[in-house]
């Protein structure tokens, strides 16, 4: 029963941490029709410019805002002096993407060396929850909120802003969103900077309980890929559903069956792939 | 097809190396003054790195403590970055022997390297020493060019769970580690002395060795005396978060590998770690006169404590300085260079006495450590020493040799429940 308990909470933790770093991949796929293979990096980088930040004393939220502002103008440089070069050409761009993933790797090698760093979980979050007599880190639930927080206001920005609007005109369709006078390069900037800022938030409020080190970028990466080819591309609903059902999926499916861990996450995208290949919520492209 | 231009390549060296020769044939005194090459191994980018750069540091810190001159002869150090993959551990294994022409290589770091490159050196009589902890490197697949200063993976988890039943009196057991070879010889070794010696391992989890949350692995401990963990890299840190995090280290205590409480890795850990037992060839804590003097050069240089990877390189260094020292100006023949590696006994070492087995792993101490936090820094402190262990441990080396190599299912675990 325990089991189950910690299990159901836990699915939904992690869920919400995937959320963090999926939704700003799902919204630059979506609208530039390319998967970010260096948003791992980015949520990898953003961890480590958390954890200095708060190795110097930083407050814990204020060092997670540093880091988004700091890794939205990385990432903004990147897609407006890189990748505007190469535009409408998928694969040379995808390319780059991968090839400053490893540039990253390995600047990060050389700045934080190999150890692994683990800031200690903040102190006014620290503590736990007793659920049916069951201890449970109230970071965890943290993480779950700010999700569902940052969900709320991407949501509002995504469906209620004129900023919004053009977005969605551009993942719909964006030569015709050029014809009608939205400036689609400009929203490109804005949304990778807007991506790279909410996956380096989300490393630094997965600091504490993933720790910070070398390859965690490459973790990262798949889990993106499998939540938004889950949930659909473009889509932010399909990216919060994704990252719950993947949090769902990781924590039964491990305990359940360990040997087949990695199966259970990746068969629902091959299926996805397979039978859905729009994923639950993207629309038919054409 | 591929091996033609190697060829071509080995007798344009050869060439070259005749006409090195002949001009230094009228003057033999240069040829004597040639350095002795140590050709490292190791690993310093990818998710790898952490220990290779560690390795490469102990090494350093021991040929700078002797001004690169060991029993009087120079010392070239070759460093060579095999990006963690036994791909790279062979080309780069290729470089440093057939451009470079070292006397001794040391490394690699990974057990999947190593076996990658055991033949190669073998065919080429290059004495080797590495810390990899595959078991059979120096077990069943013994090679005469190949020495270990440090342990098999089993070597301490015996001393492990011979110090949980006996000192600890444990009963019931749980034990995690990384799904691959590494951790399975691990969880073996460990399980096999402890219910020898009357407990019982009731739960045996393997977590995948890229694992983004533990938690679900944890979860089904259930009720136990003791966890051991046998994480390695980076994931240790990682692990003990979680474990108390879900209020598991308050409940049930947490013993641990060498890997998993790697003096290297205290700065990287928290409150979490204090109380965690561990099993380890090398502490930093540990008094000898070597010890001192290198946990102080390591800390002036790097700022860091010492931790297995670094200490197992100095050794290591210590090793071929004894060798080169026995052979005096017979240095150079490297068959002889590995059978004086493998009589190679030391007294005076960072882990203390080492010599080594006929299948040249080594019989040395192994530390029982508990965590502890002094003067605000975590230190593993001595608390029990196992003198003079052998990777057989208290078993016959003919039966133990005749069993299978310790596998995920091999001894069975007879006790498990669900």
């Amino acid at each position: 029963m325990s089991l189950w308990l910690t299990l159901t909470v836990n699915s939904v933790a992690l869920g919400g941490l995937l959320f963090l770093l999926s939704s700003g991949f799902s919204l630059i796929f979506g609208l530039m029709r390319i998967p970010n293979l260096m948003h791992g990096s980015f949520f990898m980088l953003g961890a480590y410019l958390g954890v200095t930040l708060l190795a110097r004393g930083a407050n814990f939220w204020v060092a997670a805002l540093a880091s988004a502002a700091a890794m939205a103008l990385i990432g903004g440089l990147i897609e407006r002096f890189l990748l505007r070069r190469l535009e409408g050409q998928v694969l040379p761009q995808v390319l780059l993407t991968l090839g400053f993933a490893f540039i990253i790797a390995d600047i990060c090698l050389m700045l934080w060396t190999g150890d692994p760093w683990q800031p200690a979980t903040p102190d006014h979050l620290r503590g736990a929850v007793q659920l049916a007599g069951l201890y449970f880190p109230l970071y965890r639930l943290v993480i779950v909120l700010v999700a569902v927080i940052i969900a709320v206001a991407l949501w509002l920005l995504v469906d209620w802003t004129r900023l919004g609007a053009m977005i969605r005109a551009g993942v719909d369709d964006a030569p015709i969103a050029r014809v009608v006078g939205i400036r689609v390069s400009q929203l490109f900037t804005l949304v990778f900077a807007l991506g790279a800022a909410l996956a380096a938030f989300g490393g630094v409020m997965g600091a504490p309980y993933l720790s910070v080190y070398p390859g965690l970028d490459f973790e990262m990466l798949p889990l993106a890929l499998i939540v938004v080819i889950l949930g659909g591309v473009g889509s932010l609903l399909g990216a919060l559903v994704g990252s719950f059902l993947i949090g769902f999926l990781y924590n039964f499916g491990t305990a359940l069956l360990p040997d087949l861990a990695y199966v259970i996450l990746f068969l629902p995208m091959v299926l996805i792939l397979v039978l859905r290949p729009q994923g639950l919520f993207g629309k038919v492209t054409t | 097809m591929t091996t033609n231009p190697v060829k071509r390549r080995t007798v344009l060296k050869g060439m070259l190396a005749t006409g090195v020769s002949a001009v230094a044939l009228p003057l033999p005194a240069i040829a004597q003054a040639a350095p002795f090459k140590i050709g490292l191994l190791t690993v310093k980018t990818g998710p790898l790195a952490q220990g290779g750069i560690q390795m490469e540091q102990g090494i350093v810190t021991f040929l700078k403590e002797k001004s690169y001159t060991l029993a009087g002869r120079k010392v070239e150090l070759l460093v060579a970055d095999t990006g963690g993959n036994p791909a790279g551990a062979r080309t780069k294994a290729q470089e440093v022997i057939e451009r470079d022409k070292v006397n001794v290589i040391l490394g690699p770091l990974a057990a999947f390297e190593l076996l990658a490159i055991t033949d190669y050196v073998r065919d080429n009589a290059t004495p080797l020493i590495s810390l990899a902890a595959a078991e059979d490197v120096t077990q069943r697949r013994a090679n005469p060019f190949v020495i270990r200063p440090s342990a098999t993976s089993a070597q301490c988890c015996h001393v492990m769970g011979d110090y949980a039943a006996k000192e600890l009196n444990y009963k019931r057991a749980a034990t995690i580690s990384e799904d691959f070879a590494f951790g399975y010889e691990q969880m073996a070794g460990f399980q096999r002395a402890f219910e020898d010696n009357g407990g019982k391992v009731v739960k045996k989890l393997w977590p995948p060795l890229v694992t983004p949350d533990y938690t679900p692995f944890i979860a089904q401990i259930g009720n136990v005396d003791c966890v051991f963990n046998g994480f390695a890299g980076s994931n240790p840190v990682k692990f003990m978060r979680s474990y108390a995090d879900l209020g598991l280290k308050a409940k049930t205590p947490l013993l641990a590998g060498w890997t998993a409480m790697d003096d290297a890795l205290l700065r990287s850990l928290g409150d979490e770690a204090v109380g965690v037992i561990s099993a380890a060839y090398y502490s930093a804590d540990f008094g000898s006169d070597s010890n001192k003097r290198f946990v102080a050069a390591m800390q002036k240089d790097y700022n860091v404590l010492p931790g297995g990877y670094s200490a197992g390189m100095y050794v290591a260094g210590q090793c071929v300085e004894a060798a080169i020292q026995a052979l005096g100006d017979k240095a150079d023949d490297r068959k002889a260079l590995a059978d004086a590696l493998h009589k190679v006994s030391l007294s005076d070492t960072p882990r203390g006495p080492v010599k080594f087995d006929q299948y040249g792993n080594v019989v040395g101490d192994v530390f029982i450590r508990r965590c502890e936090r002094k003067g605000g820094a975590l230190v593993n402190t001595v608390i029990k020493t196992y003198p003079g262990v052998s990777q057989f441990w208290t078993y016959n080396e003919k039966e133990f040799l005749a069993n299978p190599v310790y596998a995920r299912d091999y001894p069975p675990a007879k006790n498990l429940e669900n």
